[in-house]
């Protein structure tokens, strides 16, 4: 299956029509403790580079954007009781919610793998 | 200067560190046409205490104290007995000098005090949690307007008759800016309050109700079926106290359905001192609405040894985080004043808070009863805790000027609160608390007996 | 996701002490710091420490209640009255406070409160006056908001004040109001509002709150506001279509630097049509001084909790009057005292009509923190025209022998551009991998400091900010100097320990992740 980052550090893992959407470790990791996350409801429309989510360490709040545009099938209810998820397993437990896609074709401006990971040691 | 510790001395050695040749030479990133080098022209230079205060002093004794007449004035600050270890506790430096609780291991006293406070408030309004105060019940009214707005993303707003002007006129004034439209007419002169007309105009579209209880005129409404009207709808009920000791005598708001509970708290502990710093009290019924709370919040936790702490917490709501999309722009809470709130209450305690109630009541009913019987008086009220609506013959507005001069302070009336409206013939709101004697009251209707024959 | 914590900091979960904390003692005083138990916990709900004459029979007042005495418990503890001096004096002494020692908070202003502002407030002919007082009975009240009022605009050089606002995020929701009210009366509502990055987020908030889009204005190298941005954003679209409504400038900046071009912003806003606010948090460093009317301001607002000295109080109350311009004083707020020949008048709504007919209205119940009106004007009174220069003097002196003192150890990244004004700023530049800015602070803790503010302004990495006000002695100064060049050295040099701090206050770290993501908000034993 495969990945995809944004250089607003959000992560998206494609199967088929459906994606996979969090935040990386780098970015949990400049957060520091993660307290609260606010994920869309099902049903939710998203436009790619709009805001779909909310999270919060205890000082700092930032907007997390949809890498692509589509409908929120389901946001990660886990987070509510455990957002420490998101500090633990940034890349897989810690997910925020999943899309059905609307433009694939809007994955091709996205970074694989070994581009984000320049992308952010040149931050 | 008394207040300014550095010598000349210690100006040129510091200078010399700097590398500066004076003090100017420190400003001269100010253009030189708008740098003042005197001090300004046609003001006073400074003065000893002593001149000071004679002169404050001389300001003050232009002025009639409470204390000097009997004195009937409520409508939004009430005159109670506040102990006297309240403002010597308020005065120790550690509380009177201290910041907000930023660094939390050096504020635990301020910490620890905005958690009793923030129980107190709760218990008080029968609500799950209230915040670390807000600047004064009209403020906090308002806020609880917009936090409405937010949770409910409706804009219609509810306003209830018997709501006091101020707290009418200050939400009329913030819907204008952020879009609600505001529905208010001013109140007839029933013994009723219009809870039912409410529940019957609630819809779908609104977005709160607000109502006063006590109301503006002193009556008692009870707010249960317009709480359930206002559920039915997808609306929230916002009920505003601007008389806290009147929950020792009456349910809280909470327990009849309310969900946002918001208040004035100055009559216990705060004192008159016409008109401000007050203290705003906001709590929500239902703990599920606290990230939509304005201002500050304390919160147990534990520090790095497990002893309990308290610490400011949920900051993200607020502005120093985020920034644009905050609650509120609030920043400064009203501290020293839910502090000496809540010292208050705590000498209170429930005995005393309930005795209080009881005793404010009490001669309440004594001075209707006495002033009833006032050829020309009527007490408008079925129902009222320490606060009633007197109707007189004649313009009640200059009957309070005249009375005043006569050395009695006779109550708010109507025509003061509803410059627009037609009340001005007849109404004076009348508060009565446990700092009036029976001979105040005597005195009050012997001159409303002398002013109205 | 947007800018993922620019400010950098992230307090969590503490690091486990590292060695036992001195002796153990079985009330967990030690010696003469005391705990303190909550009043839910010590309390009593038959306790009382207040009396009441003897209980009259009940008479039929309860059928005024309209049926809703309460039945059920409030649930408040009480307290004999010497149990409740004795919880509130121990719970002071866990505080710092200015009366301790250097209170160095950037943009806070923690100048000493002199006792004679508390004497004077407590008069009672200014404590024991109720607001809605007929006017013949209030004349010196009134007479002393307006002599205030009057030191306020002599200072500032506007042409208006408006009193009533509670605290000044409040003063700048009335400042912003007026410009809003003055644009739509001329017919050209505009929808953005312009601030630094480096505003107190109070800014960015009260302009979204009045219902404005808020837009970074960037800055220069050199810290200050980049008017050639700023031009270009104005002009965007030409001129005559410019969308802003305002301009928030905070001068001195949060960088504790001057605008020197500050009357060239000014005249390149009101060129496009827009309008000026000033923050005047920062007013201490130029009263006396500088008049922000000589630069074309049309609203500030002034905390006199900051510049006036009237007491923090553990986080208020506080008080922000507004100067206004002449464009925008028919906008002002009601109410407001208008001196006559009679006397003073108190304006409200019924007078506003004709008085004011363009005043936005009310945003207030009754008209301003009296409380504090009288304190200000006791310590303006005491220090006079010449006493207030010498403030801003000692202040901006007090702020750059910090600077110079510090330069070496700690990081200034506006250092070289020439004098700071009465606060100085530093970054985290230079610290250790591992060592952050939070780490520094709490060192000062175990020092006897409160710390500086913290990750403030957002533009500079781990910034601290220190003001130290024209309060402090030579001698305080260089304690607090001593101290932070030590830390400074440890905090570069990887000083681990330093995650430990504080080791000697009151409370070690607490665990702010716990408290966000289980919050206990009330006690519920």
């Amino acid at each position: 299956m495969p990945r995809y980052f944004s250089e607003e550090h959000e992560w998206i893992d494609v199967d088929g029509d459906t994606a996979t959407i969090g935040i990386t470790d780098y970015a949990q990791g400049q957060l520091g403790d993660i307290v609260f996350v606010e994920v869309p409801a099902a049903g939710t429309v998203l436009a790619k580079g709009k805001e779909a989510a909310v999270v919060e360490s205890v000082k700092a709040a930032s907007d997390v954007y949809s890498p692509v545009s589509g409908t929120v099938t389901e946001g990660n209810q886990a987070l509510a009781d455990d957002p420490a998820l998101v500090n633990s397993s940034p890349e897989s437990a810690g997910w925020f919610f999943k899309v059905t896609i609307a433009n694939a074709g809007e994955l091709d401006g996205l970074m694989d793998e070994a581009a984000y990971k320049d992308f952010v040691a040149s931050l | 200067m008394r207040y300014l510790p550095l010598t000349d001395a210690d100006r040129s050695a510091m200078l010399d560190v700097i590398g500066a040749d004076s003090i100017d030479a420190l400003f001269a990133d100010v253009p030189r046409e708008h740098y003042l080098t005197e001090p300004l022209e046609g003001l006073p230079m400074h003065a000893s205490e002593m001149a000071v205060e004679r002169h404050m002093r001389r300001l003050s004794k232009m002025n009639l104290a409470a204390a000097d007449a009997p004195f009937f004035l409520g409508a939004g600050a009430y005159r109670h007995h506040i102990p006297a270890s309240v403002d010597h506790l308020i005065q120790r430096g550690e509380f009177l000098t201290s910041y907000t609780p930023y660094q939390p291991e050096i504020a635990q006293g301020t910490l620890q005090m905005l958690f009793e406070f923030q129980t107190q408030v709760a218990r008080l309004f029968g609500c799950a949690v209230a915040n670390a105060s807000m600047y004064d019940g009209s403020t906090a009214c308002w806020e609880a307007i917009a936090m409405a707005g937010r949770v409910t993303k409706r804009s219609k707003v509810l306003l209830s008759n018997g709501l006091h002007p101020h707290y009418v006129s200050t939400a009329k004034t913030m819907a204008r800016f952020n879009g609600d439209t505001v529905a208010y007419a001013e109140p007839t002169l029933t013994a009723e309050t219009d809870f039912a007309e409410l529940a019957g105009a609630v819809d779908g579209e609104t977005g709160c109700v607000v109502v006063q209880y006590p109301d503006v005129l002193g009556r008692i409404g009870d707010m249960s079926a317009l709480a359930d009207a206002c559920h039915v709808a997808g609306a929230l009920l916002v009920a505003v106290v601007t008389e806290p000791v009147a929950l020792g005598a009456l349910k809280s708001p909470g327990e009849m359905g309310a969900d946002i509970v918001v208040g004035e708290g100055q009559a216990i502990g705060v004192g008159l001192q016409f008109g401000g710093p007050y203290l705003g009290l906001f709590a929500v019924r239902d703990p599920k609405h606290v990230r939509q709370m304005p201002g500050r919040l304390c919160g147990e936790t534990v520090d790095a040894e497990g002893k309990r702490g308290f610490v400011l917490t949920l900051s993200t709501r607020e502005q120093h985080i985020r920034r644009e999309k905050a609650t509120s722009n609030i920043c400064t809470n009203s501290g020293l004043c839910a502090l000496a709130f809540s010292i208050h209450l705590t000498l209170l305690g429930e005995k005393g808070m309930r005795a209080l109630a009881a005793e404010n009541h009490r001669l309440a009913c004594l001075a209707a009863d006495r002033l009833a019987k006032v050829p020309g008086v009527e007490v408008l009220n079925d129902s009222f805790f320490n606060e009633f609506t007197l109707l007189v013959p004649g313009d009640a507005r200059q009957l309070v000027r005249d009375l005043a001069d006569k050395g009695v302070l006779a109550g708010v009336s109507l025509g003061r609160l509803y410059p627009d409206g037609d009340r001005r013939e007849n109404g004076i709101v009348v508060a009565v608390t446990e700092t009036v004697t029976e001979e105040d009251i005597e005195a009050l209707a012997a001159a409303l007996e002398g002013a109205l024959t | 996701m947007s800018a993922p914590n620019v400010s950098g900091w992230k307090p969590g979960t503490p690091e486990a002490p590292s060695g036992p904390a001195g002796i153990e003692t079985v009330t967990g005083n030690r010696g003469l710091m005391l705990e303190e138990p909550l009043i839910f916990e010590i309390g009593g709900s038959e306790t009382t420490g207040v009396d009441f004459a003897s209980p009259l029979p009940a008479g039929d007042g309860s059928a005024r209640l309209a049926g809703l005495e309460r039945s059920e418990p409030i649930g408040l503890p009480g307290l004999s009255e010497p149990e409740t001096v004795r919880h509130y004096t121990r719970l002071s002494r866990q505080n710092y406070a200015i009366d301790c020692g250097i209170f160095p908070l950037g943009s806070c202003t923690m100048k000493h409160n002199p006792r004679l502002n508390e004497k004077v407030a407590r008069m009672p002919g200014f404590a024991d006056l109720h607001p809605l007082q007929p006017e013949s009975t209030v004349q010196g009240a009134l007479g002393a908001i307006d002599e205030l009022a009057r030191w306020l605009l002599a200072l500032t050089g506007m042409h208006s004040v408006a009193m009533s606002p509670k605290a000044g995020a409040h003063g700048e929701l009335c400042g912003i109001l007026c410009i809003r009210a003055a644009l739509e009366a001329r017919g050209d509502a505009r929808s953005v509002i312009l601030v630094p990055e480096s505003a107190h987020g109070t800014n960015p908030a009260t302009a979204a709150f009045a219902g404005y889009a808020v837009e970074n204005i960037p800055a220069a190298p050199d810290g200050r506001v980049d008017l050639a941005a700023l031009k270009a954003r104005l002009g965007a679209g030409g001129l005559e279509n410019c969308n802003v409504a305002a301009v928030m400038i905070t001068n001195p900046n949060t960088c504790g630097l001057f605008e020197r071009q500050m009357k060239a912003i000014s005249d390149t806003v009101h060129a496009a049509g827009a309008l000026v606010y000033c923050d005047g948090a920062n007013f201490n460093a130029i009263v006396g001084r500088v008049r922000p009317g000589d630069f074309g301001v049309d609203a500030m607002h002034i905390n006199l909790h900051k510049t006036f000295s009237t007491p923090h109080g553990g986080g208020g109350p506080g008080s922000g009057p507004v100067v206004l311009s002449e464009a925008l004083a028919p906008f002002a707020p009601l109410p407001f005292v208008r001196k006559t020949d009679g006397g003073f008048e108190l304006i409200e709504e019924e007078d506003g009509v004709a008085a004011a007919p363009r005043s936005f209205g009310r945003m207030t119940a009754f008209h301003g923190q009296m409380g504090m009106f009288t304190r200000a004007l006791a310590y303006i009174l005491s220090h006079g025209a010449d006493g207030l220069r010498q403030v801003s003097g000692d202040a901006v002196l007090g702020a750059n022998y910090l600077l110079r003192s510090l330069e070496d150890v700690l990081d200034a990244p506006f250092g070289g551009t020439g004098p700071c004004m009465h606060e100085a700023l530093f970054s985290d530049d230079g610290f250790a991998e591992g060592i952050a800015t939070l780490d520094v602070a709490k060192a000062l803790i175990d020092e006897g400091f409160h710390p500086m503010t913290m990750y403030f302004p957002l533009v500079v990495h781990g910034a601290m900010l220190i003001e130290p006000t024209e309060c402090e002695s030579k001698a305080s100064l260089d304690q607090f100097i001593l101290a932070l060049r030590s830390i400074g050295e440890r905090a570069k040099a990887g000083d681990s320990s330093l995650h430990q701090a504080p080791q000697l206050a009151p409370r070690r770290r607490l665990d702010e992740t716990l408290a966000a993501r289980k919050p206990v908000l009330a006690y519920e034993g």
